[in-house]
């Protein structure tokens, strides 16, 4: 005999799936300020990223189930790559590659049997720090616009809780090390201190070459964390 | 366009030509001969002791007349590696739109940079799925230069239109005038020559080819335009700026317009100085 499932319950229970699936795994910042956009993520892998390249001003950032978010970051770049192609360089947007994403998220999770254990980001760099875009999708397809800085993964209120705090006075006029030192000391908590080698962080340069992204090297981390 | 998100058993993996063909299928091939179609002509690479230069002239041709001025045919294909063309030039151009896409999009999803040998690989892979469109006259021969950065030195390739791959020691030419500005650069080539030589080098293999190829242009100075030149070393790929070409050309032109036994030693012949001139 069939059990009836009412829709709110298997909302329900995939949904709760999503969010443990998630929460097992390790959170991530970005925040934009004046020289760019950092993307900060507590990763003890060198070689397995969270964060990557997607086009000349936009990124990817992904957190939960890496096969899962790394399939969505190439399908990314190749969306992009494809339309920079067909239309012109300056017509790839994160907008439109994040309501792209938004509509496969949803896609999923409404019509497969297991949604997908991720949450990610996608961020672009702007001529001024106003005009960042940094969206934000969940499990579910859900599309957040936040402004100034974000974060992603399973404790993601504490997180943003502790980095506001830093924040409290603005993002203006603060440079890179101050920006990656309120997000380690975020991500961290109070009872730990995180090192350049549990880190990947990269950064969309404002200013600068075509390509904006750039990572930064455990070295280079380091010298920015100390002292 | 669809979201390209591909089952595992069907991926493209990290080609972006594979991707395209997938996305919109193969451009058709022409059935018969085309006409007219506009060629670019000559250009050169040479090694030098910390890298390589690269340059090509500007003229775009369409049977004898000379349909572009100003063309580009050296191009940057990725941080340390550039791509110079000769040959029917939208195709050529294309190609080298795919080309440098090519790379980056393998740099991107792979998250790591192809090997030199394998750039010129993917190259080699593109000249070769020309060649139907060759045999109706829309041939392109590129060369391809890289600093190879896991061996630390230059690197050359010269490609034939079936996409045959030759690496080459020295220098490598293509287009119509590389018969003449591979001899030129043959005689003055020496080992380890520097760069300041290399680039003289280059503009007077390419003025020699302007000289004797109607297909290849000298430097304008009407209009102000003068051949493209770059060099790819471990800082990578960097353009040549136009007045220091210029500049160059004007000390070449110099020094093959002042005939040899005219020039005097020592006496500067001035206006009010009648007496002093031979």
């Amino acid at each position: 005999m069939p059990f009836y499932v009412s829709p709110e319950q298997v909302m329900k229970d995939r949904a709760d799936y999503a969010r443990k699936g998630i929460a097992r795994g390790r959170s991530l910042v970005a925040a934009s300020y004046e020289g760019g956009i950092l993307l900060c993520a507590e990763n003890p892998s060198s070689r397995l990223r969270k964060i990557s390249e997607i086009y000349d001003r936009i990124a990817f950032a992904g957190v939960g189930k890496y096969n899962e978010f790394d399939q969505l970051r190439i399908a990314g770049i190749r969306a992009a790559d494809l339309k920079g192609y067909a239309y012109s360089r300056e017509d790839v947007d994160a907008r439109s590659l994040a309501n792209n994403y938004a509509q496969i998220l949803g896609q999923i999770f409404t019509h497969e049997m297991k949604p997908l254990e991720v949450e990610i980001l996608v961020a672009e760099v702007g001529p001024a720090p106003a005009d960042d875009r940094l969206f934000h999708l969940l499990y579910d397809g859900t599309v957040v616009d936040e402004s100034r800085f974000t974060v992603l993964g399973g404790e993601a209120e504490a997180i943003a809780e502790r980095l506001a705090r830093s924040f409290e006075d603005g993002l203006d006029g603060l440079d890179q090390r101050a920006v990656l030192r309120a997000s380690t000391a975020a991500l961290a908590g109070d009872d730990r201190v995180l090192s350049g080698r549990e880190l990947e962080v990269a950064v969309l340069e404002r200013q600068g070459a075509r390509r904006a992204f750039r990572r930064l090297s455990a070295e280079v981390l380091s010298e920015l964390l100390a002292g | 366009m669809a979201f390209p998100l591909y089952l595992p058993g069907d991926d493209p993996g990290p080609s972006f030509a594979e991707l395209l063909r997938r996305s919109r299928g193969a451009p058709p091939t022409p059935s018969g001969p085309v006409a007219e179609v506009t060629h670019g002509t000559t250009v050169v690479a040479l090694r030098y002791a910390e890298g390589v230069v690269m340059a090509g002239d500007r003229r775009a041709t369409s049977g004898n007349l000379i349909s572009h001025r100003s063309m580009e045919k050296v191009f940057p294909a990725d941080r340390h590696s550039g791509v110079a063309i000769a040959g029917a030039a939208g195709p050529a151009v294309e190609m080298v739109q795919l080309f440098q896409l090519q790379l980056e999009h393998y740099e991107k999803v792979e998250g790591v940079e192809l090997s030199l040998e394998g750039k010129a690989n993917q190259l080699s892979l593109m000249v070769r799925n020309n060649l139907p469109a060759a045999l109706q006259g829309m041939m392109v021969v590129p060369v391809f230069a890289g600093y190879d950065v896991r061996r630390g030195v230059g690197r050359l390739f010269q490609y034939d239109i079936t996409g045959g791959r030759y690496e080459e020691s020295d220098f490598a030419t293509t287009g119509s005038g590389r018969l003449h500005a591979g001899t030129v650069v043959k005689l003055g080539y020496r080992d380890g020559i520097s760069r300041d030589d290399a680039l003289d080098l280059a503009i007077s293999a390419l003025f020699q080819a302007a000289d004797e190829d109607s297909a290849t242009g000298g430097p304008d100075l009407v209009r102000g335009i003068y051949p493209t030149m770059a060099t790819i070393t471990a800082e990578g790929f960097e353009r040549i700026e136009e007045d220091q070409v210029a500049e160059r050309f004007r000390r070449l032109v110099e020094r093959l317009s002042t005939p040899e036994g005219t020039a005097s030693v020592g006496a500067t012949p001035t206006m009010g100085d009648q007496g002093m001139r031979p």
